[in-house]
């Protein structure tokens, strides 16, 4: 049945974006669609890949925005993927039951077998999240990579989703957002995670973390430092190639 | 929205459909129409086939139509299952009313109740596909109270211009299928520009700022896009030509779904048998007009929330 489960779940698997280290390399992207290109939903296909329109299936994006003006304005990347949201319309509308969120975990997936093609979970998703492959005919989206994170003819530190764990900037998490005590629980604590678009009341999982205050942060800028005529070696440098450049 | 061709079929010809078979039913339930066989075989075969059509060509858009029959077991929470089971269910209230009036040429007792529980279950799936619109949250512009209710009042509106071309074309038209084409015609108007209006002023639902959540900065501009060429999002969601002309589209789905049909309906009584149905036809195919140029207005003009990632203000 397309009716979501009983709310909580136990766990509540999802990830943390941290808007203020990421680079806007695309990398995770770009690892998502290698790692799903082979996975659940394989294949992610592609159409006129080298020429001038590509088109295809991409479960992650890396918008980039410009916020705000003047001095205060800020430029940030913007990775967006599925939300694994607690309250998913897109697995209400579904009317064939191809679409479920379980409720083990809380992962959001689709079953392609039952799938019929009606688009209607993309139409529900404020996100942007669901991707239709007109060729296979068929819903396909993130699955948090579930052949990653249960795998376990993987290490254990490769049990992470591909976005995850090919990063470089460290800007995305994964963990159980269900369990306060968690690391990523306790990173959304801490820097004031936040949901995208509240007003669709989805209740999304995944969080953001806010680009930190410009004046506090590693980057304010310190005061370039002055060659001192009163002192030291660089003092009589100064003094001497001062004078000679009075005469 | 991008506006399939399919979905506007299927959303205008089943509600004509269903229109036509609930006017119809009422008419010889009430005795207001004698249950005359051909008339009947004529009626309910257009009715049928209007449907039928309709939910057939709602298949067209799927990537596998094949498995269309699992959309009939989500009825607990999707609209659009719903709307399934409740359009398999019509047609049994339908075949009764058609075997009492064309077979039999009398509507009485079992006959009669098919005839009853024919609007009622044409209404039920009516509503139902206008709901499978309505339950979208994240189209601000569908979820909205009056939607399902538009749905029901336009095919009521469309089937009964509908039927009284039929019946006039058979010399029975009179004041009652005038009444209830005029009637229903007006209602719908009435219901239809209430929606504009609400949604024309209506307060955005979400915007820029929200979507990405980095309002405290200021206004939010999109600098580079996630891809070099549009994605899936852009192509089904960002459909704008005719946000662009809708104050000339919705004028024109006035007059032809509206004012033409109004004139020509009213006018038909008044004239003798041939001019009668003459402005019947002209009511019938400007109210088909104006329900296509309706129902593709509400699918092209719809805004997306997904689309405030794209560039979009606010929706």
């Amino acid at each position: 049945m397309t009716s979501l489960p009983a709310q909580p779940t136990p766990k509540r698997l999802g990830l943390v974006i941290d808007l203020d280290t990421c680079v806007g390399c695309h990398a995770c992207a770009v690892n998502c669609k290698e790692w799903n290109a082979g996975g659940y939903h394989a294949p992610l296909t592609d159409f006129d890949p080298y020429g001038a329109a590509p088109d295809g299936v991409w479960f992650n994006r890396i918008h980039s925005y410009e916020a705000g003006t003047g001095a205060d304005a800020r430029v940030v990347n913007f990775p967006k993927s599925c939300l694994h949201c607690d309250n998913a319309p897109c697995v209400t509308v579904c009317p064939t039951g191809a679409s479920y969120k379980r409720g083990s975990d809380g992962i959001v997936l689709v079953e392609e077998d039952k799938c019929i093609g009606c688009k209607l979970c993309s139409w529900a998703c404020p996100y942007g999240a669901r991707e239709f492959d007109t060729d296979a005919g068929v819903m396909k989206k993130c699955t948090l990579c579930i052949d990653r994170i249960y795998n376990e003819n993987l290490e254990e530190v490769d049990r992470v989703p591909a976005c995850v764990a090919t990063c470089p900037a460290s800007a995305r998490h994964f963990g159980d957002l269900g369990d306060p005590d968690s690391s990523v629980s306790r990173l959304v604590a801490d820097r004031g995670g936040y949901d995208l678009m509240p007003e669709m009341e989805c209740a999304p999982t995944n969080k953001y973390l806010p680009v930190r205050d410009k004046t506090t942060g590693a980057g304010a800028t310190l005061p370039l430092e002055d060659a001192s005529p009163e002192g030291g070696f660089l003092g009589w440098v100064d003094r001497l190639l001062s004078d000679a450049s009075a005469v | 929205m991008h506006p399939a061709y399919s979905i506007i079929f299927f959303t205008t010809a089943s509600g004509l459909g269903y229109g036509l078979l609930a006017v119809a039913a009422v008419f010889v339930g009430t005795g207001w129409l004698p249950p005359a066989r051909e008339l009947g075989a004529i009626i309910i075969l257009v009715g049928v086939v209007l449907v039928t059509a309709g939910l057939l060509s709602s298949t067209f858009h799927l990537g596998h139509p094949e498995r269309a029959w699992r959309a009939f077991t989500q009825f607990r929470s999707s609209w659009l299952s719903r709307e399934g089971v409740a359009a398999v269910l019509a047609y049994v209230p339908v075949a009764g009313l058609a075997w009492g009036w064309v077979r039999l040429g009398e509507v009485t007792g079992v006959w009669l109740l098919a005839a009853w529980l024919t609007p009622v279950l044409a209404a039920v799936t009516v509503y139902c596909t206008g709901m499978i619109y309505a339950s979208l949250k994240a189209i601000p512009r569908w979820h909205h109270p009056l939607v399902p209710w538009l749905y029901v009042a336009l095919g009521l509106a469309t089937g009964a211009v509908g039927f009284h071309l039929i019946v006039a074309m058979f010399g029975a038209a009179n004041f009652r299928s005038a009444g209830v084409a005029v009637a229903s015609l007006l209602a719908a108007a009435v219901l239809k520009i209430g929606y504009w209006r609400s949604i024309d002023t209506a307060d955005p639902v979400a915007t820029a700022e929200t979507a990405t959540g980095l309002g405290g900065f200021g206004s939010v501009r999109p600098l580079d896009p996630p891809h070099t060429a549009p994605n899936y999002l852009q192509k089904e969601m960002g459909y704008r030509v005719a946000r662009k002309h809708a104050r000339k589209l919705r004028n024109i789905t006035l007059v032809t779904l509206f004012a033409i049909p109004l004139v020509g309906v009213s006018l038909s009584v008044f004239a003798g048998f041939f001019l009668g149905a003459a402005l019947a036809v002209i009511a019938a195919l400007s109210v088909g007009l104006g329900i296509l140029i309706e129902r593709w207005l509400f699918f092209a003009e719809a805004v997306h929330v997904v689309t405030l990632y794209y560039g979009e203000k606010a929706a």
